[in-house]
């Protein structure tokens, strides 16, 4: 029996007329569907009506987006356990409820414009959307009850994969996938020729072909997205790739050089890192990207990003609390609506960026809100090249006591004898070859099933069951998280900790009967973790998630048997020895091409006023304040804010973020981030030295300690195969060892995604490929002794003085303003001097700058980065709501030479973003104090702030900006404006 | 041990989406209280436990991701095990809280008069705002004005023009938004959802059961205000929002 039950908002509220309908199949009497309805709709604000539309205002056409087959239906998940709870039903597990909204439109428009409404409503690759006119449903009164259940054909469980074919089979296989019982082809296993001569070799070692289920387990662990091939190979005469050599080879050596003051305690090896942060407590990051399934579904690859490393934070160790999320956003440019097709038919339609940020907005601010974590720290950046792939960075900071059980929280290992069990979410068709999938170009063949819905309540029941009690409770010797690759990832994972593992796939939970075998061995169905339980445990563990509303399943043993084997309903069907299933993967040795761009050099502006350029550049939107976005995330969760995303009268958009995990203790965690993808035009080394000097510097400006710092790398390349790209990378790998070597900051973390090429087709059908800039994000987190001597970056009070720490040289290229003159100019005129990072110098200036904020002599403290010196000035002004009046006249640094005209120096003052500066306040009454610990330190006394409102800035006779700082509030915040 | 020396004891709800019951302990502590967060499934499984609280919270959170409608799932499954024990817990001389997700688990409890939904913006908001007392309760006691922030997508207060009238009457309407401090300093609006007549709080119970969407739990410390680091003073280390604890421990410890 199928019922529907209406609900409808009694007064028109911001839904509209939206109603919201819940399909329920199960006997139910009409006295208990009265009853539901009831629990479902609020008396004061809504209406329910069973089995005929509510009373609503005549409408024309109604639309009816449901979720398609066997997507996540949070909503009908909860409405099912109440109506459970509420009628105590007996045959409970049979109930099944889907839930949808209704859209009615009473214009009278034509049937075209409502199904192009319906288009900016749904996304097909997870919804559906059901069209009807008021006429075609008068009669009944009710919409169909047809629901949208899951039916899979039956089809060949397990099949053999004869290798023994010719090359162009083998490469096939590779590419597209093994062939199915129709003749189609599964999806990309993306191994390459290489890899399956080795896959082959390997089975004929053993008499047999491999099943459809090996093959597809080795595809996941050997996938560019697990294994890193890019960054482990042997590239040029770089022997022991680029990972060994700068990254973790950075930080083995800042280890060994800071001796007993090394604050790393777990570094690269587990979900996330770990460094001290008090005699108690350890503090975790983890940044992961979530760029392809964002591209498909902005909201779905947003929120399964944020939630998705949230267990990279669970799955740390034995457990971390999550405390802090953290996000990066790279989009096109919201203005543009140039179509962009992923087929030649053009049937494939890609987002444009504006619905692209959109949805990854509002993912990030479901998964962090539902979740009780607060969104401190992000940035949003725009360039036209992120239109084809956006880049969706997520983080969570972790908090773990050092030790749990007497033991050190961060070491675990899984025993022979352990259950495997997996708790959270159940396994459906969703998320087949995400890991993949995102190991390629984009293009028509992409997986729809790659996509999947969060549900971040599911995850936050077993966080708190785990974390909050379990942990404690000593009821797993290990954890992990499933990501990449599902279970055939996790388990695989875990079994090295102590040499093999039998699972019987057939007690794994599912959504719907009809997954093949190989299918839940590597869906990526969300929120589950994968833990090693001692079989004298399980029955405390078992009782104690049945009572959180947790679902927990032993699906196999742990073991010393040296192989990873699976069974289904006790027929082995996956025998893999873990040395191959780990280390099979052939090395391939990587070479680079050199090469360098070269740009024209602009036109500069005559005269001297730079007023109206200036003003123009703080709207730019990678200027601008996103606080439209930080408004909607909550921060101040956990209670731990202090120093928020926002700032000050005028609510600046703040570079680095404080707060204070701990509640009863004053010490404090930092976090910041750069990421400077501009410059990767013109160098990629100038790109990453800038990427790390920022992130350290606004680190240290809000009152980081240089001596606590760590920072986590996430590379997102282009065409990885491309010998330039890989020249670029390299260049890129080396300013980040040479930038954490200088600061003694080593990483603890990281994570790449090497192929953000979009190839498909415009609005006339041609090909295109869209290739992001080279982006590198460094992360940066702090542990700070004091909260109280947080420094925020707007000016305070009028008669303060301010200064410039740092120098200021002619480096506009690929600035912000030199790409507006370009874009005004409508070319690529985007010059060649990009800011070079003096690690050196600058390494004195923030010892220094940590000094003064350590002794309270700073008012204001603002990391000087996009835009330059005028924009930080416009920013700390805004952020008081004070003017000032500032002289370049005396600015140190080299702003003479080469090609520069007379003029230009008035631009690069302004304009140029030179690293390592801060613009900083002081209180009159300690400017001497202040000069004292600057001594030996570059800076430059600019004017003071001013209490007249008014933003003058002079070049010696020459008034070159002069404004208002209402005006400029204005202007900062007008994007953000525009998006509420 | 004289009944004024015992610290009260506060229950604290959790499960199903709730987050925000950590800090919530950690304020009631702060004030004088000893509190307990207790999983609904375990006080359905052994509600005799409540007799030993005087005080019982309902922290702010996203129980069941907010699915049919903010605090309706939570309050529909305290309702169907839990109905008989909180009218017990209420028939004593006893405070309730809910803050935020709380405060929407129990109007759709019933135990406070009208209705959360959307607000008028259309989005989930965090900001501060400025909060007047306007009636009764010995949560607000000896406050006339206080300033704490909001996060929510659903706290737009829905309430019909007779029932607002016969409520300000017996003084429960308490809390409303008014444009003072926070909102002069950022240039924001005083209501930040729309809610009917500037509601931000309700009382019931002569006063005993309050409801609120801010969250005074985030404004405890002083360095969590806007303002502090114009005003910094490194000697004030708590801030405003520790009253209404305070306030809840004082009521039974002076009596």
């Amino acid at each position: 029996m199928i019922s529907r039950i209406y609900v409808a908002p009694r007064s028109s509220d911001i839904r509209g007329g939206q109603i919201d309908s819940y399909l329920l199949e199960h006997e139910l009497t009409p006295e208990m569907l009265i009853l539901v309805g009831r629990a479902l709709a609020n008396p004061i604000t809504e209406n329910f009506s069973i089995n005929k539309l509510p009373k609503v205002k005549p409408f024309s056409y109604a639309i009816e987006i449901g979720f398609k087959p066997g997507v996540t239906d949070n909503v009908g998940h909860t409405t099912r356990e109440t109506i459970i709870d509420l009628l105590h039903l007996e045959n409970g597990e049979n109930l099944s409820v889907y839930s949808s909204k209704i859209f009615l439109i009473s214009k009278s428009i034509k049937m075209e414009a409502v199904k192009k409404l319906a288009l900016s409503l749904y996304n097909p690759l997870i919804e559906t959307a059901y069209i009807t006119t008021l006429e075609a449903i008068r009669k009944e009164n009710n919409f169909p009850l047809k629901i949208p259940q899951v039916i899979l054909e039956k089809r060949t469980s397990i099949v053999n994969v004869p290798l023994a074919v010719s090359d162009e089979e083998l490469i096939k296989i590779g590419r597209e996938g093994i062939v199915d019982d129709n003749g189609s082809r599964r999806g990309p296993l993306a191994l390459d020729l290489d890899s399956m001569n080795a896959i082959a070799e390997y089975f004929v070692k053993l008499r047999r072909d491999p099943t459809d289920i090996e093959l597809e387990s080795l595809a996941q662990t050997w996938s560019e997205h697990c294994k890193h091939t890019i960054f482990a190979n042997p590239i040029d005469n770089i022997k022991d790739g680029l990972y060994k050599t700068y990254i973790k080879g950075a930080t083995n050596l800042i280890r060994k050089k800071l001796g007993r003051k090394d604050f790393c305690v777990s570094v690269f090896k587990d979900n996330s890192g770990a460094i001290g942060f008090d005699e108690e407590f350890l503090i975790t990051h983890k940044v992961e990207t979530h760029n392809s399934p964002s591209a498909l579904d902005p909201y779905g690859g947003a929120i399964t990003g944020i939630v998705g490393v949230n267990r990279d934070c669970l799955g740390f160790g034995l457990g971390a609390k999550p405390v802090a999320n953290t996000y990066g956003f790279c989009f096109g440019e919201p203005e543009d609506t140039r179509p962009l097709f992923r087929d030649k038919n053009m049937t494939q339609k890609m987002f444009p960026p504006k619905r692209i940020m959109e949805g990854v907005i509002k993912g990030i601010n479901t998964g962090g809100n539902c979740s009780g974590i607060p969104t401190i720290s992000g940035f949003v950046r725009y360039d036209d090249r992120y239109r084809g792939k956006p880049l969706v960075f997520a983080g969570t900071v972790g908090l773990i006591p050092r030790t749990i059980n007497n033991l050190p929280s961060h070491e675990k290992s899984a025993k022979a004898g352990d259950y495997i069990v997996v708790v959270g979410g159940r396994v459906g068709a969703d998320g087949i070859h995400g890991a993949t999938f995102s190991s390629v170009v984009m293009d028509s063949s992409s997986p729809a099933t790659a996509v999947q819905i969060g549900d971040p309540i599911t995850q936050k029941k077993f966080s708190d069951a785990i974390v909050k009690e379990a942990r404690g409770m000593n009821l797993y010797n290990s954890i992990t998280d499933n990501g990449a690759g599902g279970i055939s990832c996790s388990v695989a994972e875990m079994a090295k900790e102590c040499d093999g593992a039998t699972v019987n796939l057939e007690k794994v939970p599912l959504k719907y009967p009809g997954l093949r075998p190989w299918e839940i061995w590597i869906s990526e169905s969300q929120e589950r973790m994968t833990l090693a339980v001692p079989p004298k445990k399980w029955p405390v563990f078992s009782a104690l998630m049945q009572s959180r509303g947790v679902e927990a399943t032993v699906i196999g043993e742990f073991n010393n048997s040296g192989k990873c084997v699976v069974k289904w309903e006790s027929k082995v069907i996956m025998d893999l020895e873990l040395e191959f299933l780990h280390n099979g993967l052939p090395q391939k040795q990587l070479t680079t091409t050199p090469h360098q761009n070269k740009f024209s050099e602009p036109k500069l502006p005559s005269g001297f006023s730079r007023t109206k350029v200036f003003e123009e550049l703080l709207g730019n939107n990678n200027i601008s304040s996103f606080s439209f976005i930080s408004e909607q995330y909550d921060h101040e969760v956990q209670a731990s804010s202090v120093l928020k995303p926002l700032s000050g009268r005028g609510m600046i958009n703040t570079e680095a973020q404080v707060f204070k995990p701990v509640l009863s203790s004053n010490k404090g965690v930092v976090l910041a981030s750069g990421l400077c993808p501009s410059y990767s035009d013109i160098s990629t080394y100038s790109m990453a030295a800038a990427a790390l000097d920022t992130a350290v510097r606004n680190t240290v400006a809000a009152g980081g300690t240089l001596g606590e710092l760590a920072i986590l790398d996430n590379f997102c390349w282009c065409s990885s195969y491309d010998k330039t790209r890989l020249a670029e990378l390299v260049d890129a790998l080396k300013a980040c060892y040479d930038g954490a070597l200088a600061y003694s900051t080593p990483f603890i973390s990281g994570k790449d995604s090497m192929f953000n090429d979009f190839q498909g087709y415009d609005e006339k059908g041609k090909p295109v490929k869209i290739s992001i800039p080279p982006t590198l994000l460094i992360s940066a987190i702090s542990v700070m002794p004091d909260i109280y001597k947080t420094v925020s970056p707007e000016f305070k009070n009028a008669g303060d003085v301010i200064y410039l720490l740092g120098e200021t040289n002619d480096e506009l290229g690929a600035s912000e303003y030199y790409k507006l003159l370009a874009k005004h100019e409508k070319n690529n005129a985007i010059g060649n001097k990009v800011p070079q990072v003096n690690f050196k110098k600058n390494l004195k200036t923030y010892l220094a700058l940590e000094e003064v904020i350590e002794k309270e002599l700073l008012v204001s403290s603002l990391s000087v980065s996009s835009g330059g010196l005028s924009v930080a000035l416009a920013k700390s002004s805004v952020g008081g709501m004070l003017g000032c009046n500032i002289s370049l006249e005396n600015l140190s640094g080299t702003l003479y030479g080469g090609d520069s005209s007379v003029d230009s120096v008035v631009d690069a003052k302004l304009f140029s973003e030179s690293q390592g500066r801060i613009l900083v306040s002081v209180s009159p009454k300690n400017i001497l104090r202040f000069k004292k610990t600057m001594r030996g330190i570059p800076y430059t006394e600019l004017g003071k702030v001013s209490k007249d409102g008014k933003v003058v800035v002079m070049d010696g006779k020459n008034k070159v900006v002069e404004s208002a700082v209402k005006k400029l509030r204005d202007i900062y915040h007008a994007m953000s404006q525009r998006m509420k | 041990m004289s009944k004024k020396n015992k610290k009260p004891k506060v229950i604290i709800l959790s499960g199903y989406g709730l987050n925000c019951e950590e800090e919530t302990k950690f304020a009631f502590e702060q004030a004088g209280g000893v509190a307990d967060i207790v999983h609904i499934n375990d006080l359905i499984a052994g509600p005799k436990i409540l007799a030993e609280y005087s005080i019982m919270a309902f922290p702010g959170g996203f129980s069941y991701g907010d699915d049919t409608g903010s605090g309706k799932a939570y309050a529909n499954k305290f309702k169907n095990h839990l109905a008989q024990e909180l009218e017990e817990f209420l028939s004593r001389d006893t405070l309730v809280i809910g803050i935020c997700n709380g405060f929407q688990i129990i109007t759709n409890l019933g135990i406070l008069p009208g209705a959360l939904t959307y607000n008028s913006g259309g989005k989930y908001l965090d900001r501060w705002v400025d909060l007047e007392v306007t009636g009764r309760s010995p949560w607000l006691t000896g406050i006339k004005k206080i300033s704490v922030p909001i996060a929510h997508g659903e706290g737009r207060y829905m309430l019909s023009e007779k029932e607002y009238k016969a409520l300000s009457r017996k003084k429960q309407i308490v809390l409303k938004y008014t444009k003072r401090t926070i909102c002069e300093f950022q240039n924001l609006e005083a209501n930040p959802n729309g809610s009917t007549h500037d509601i931000a709080g309700v009382c019931a119970y002569n006063g005993r059961v309050l409801g609120l969407m801010p969250h005074p739990e985030r404004a405890m410390f002083a360095h969590q205000s806007p303002m502090w680091q114009k005003n910094k003073k490194r000697t004030e280390k708590w801030g405003d929002g520790l009253i209404i604890f305070k306030n809840a421990i004082k009521y039974f410890k002076t009596r």
